[in-house]
């Protein structure tokens, strides 16, 4: 699934030209705070068993708060494929106005 | 809380955050919901990989048990408030950069 995403949206960065990758600095500051949030939120639901994995079916890893490895990538990986798609948007639409233009 | 009640507060929040408190705004802007919409199906896809192989399973008390495409309809506000928060947070730190063409 991580795989997927990753091939899925990594291209953008050399067809696209959208250099998140370039601005990984300026990425990881956004993508922090919010993976903090929702692997709290992670911990939480897995610890009261709001959801659960087959454990023949992952890596078996686990970092802190008894949470996947798969997860803690999948907070990195999703939303720079989310940032990816919107920088591809933009150079795609470059007349529409996304709030952050000098 | 259950999951439903966990999702649709993130939603909230970030809603919240993306107008009143980040400003950026995104919810206003073309190019935001283009890449939403863009994502959506690709999260559909992943999703619908993560729990009809029971990767992934989810607590039947704590969801409402509508689904798409074998995913809890939760998982979409999940995602919803994933991406906003992650792009608004992209946006917000790059405002006044001349790395942004518009």
């Amino acid at each position: 699934m991580l795989a997927f995403t990753i091939f899925g949206s990594f291209w953008l960065e050399i067809a696209l030209k959208v250099r998140v990758l370039k601005r990984i600095r300026r990425a990881m500051m956004a993508i922090a705070p919010v993976a903090a949030c929702f692997l709290l939120w992670d911990a939480y639901a897995i610890a009261n068993k709001h959801w659960y994995f087959d454990k023949e079916q992952i890596i078996g890893l686990f970092g802190p708060l008894n949470i996947p490895l798969e997860e803690y990538l999948f907070f990195i990986v999703i939303p720079l494929a989310a940032i990816m798609t919107i920088e591809a948007v933009r150079n795609v639409k470059k007349h529409w106005i996304i709030g952050d233009e000098k | 809380m259950s999951y439903t009640q966990i999702s649709i507060l993130a939603v909230i929040v970030i809603v919240i955050l993306d107008l009143f408190i980040i400003k950026t705004a995104l919810l206003k802007r073309a190019a935001f919901w283009t890449s939403y919409a863009i994502i959506l199906p690709f999260q559909f896809m992943t999703n619908w990989w993560l729990t009809s192989r029971n990767i992934v399973m989810y607590d039947p008390d704590v969801i409402t048990g509508v689904r798409f495409f074998s995913a809890p309809a939760e998982d979409v506000l999940f995602g919803f408030a994933l991406i906003l928060s992650v792009l608004s947070l992209w946006i917000n730190l790059g405002k006044g950069s001349s790395a942004n063409r518009s």
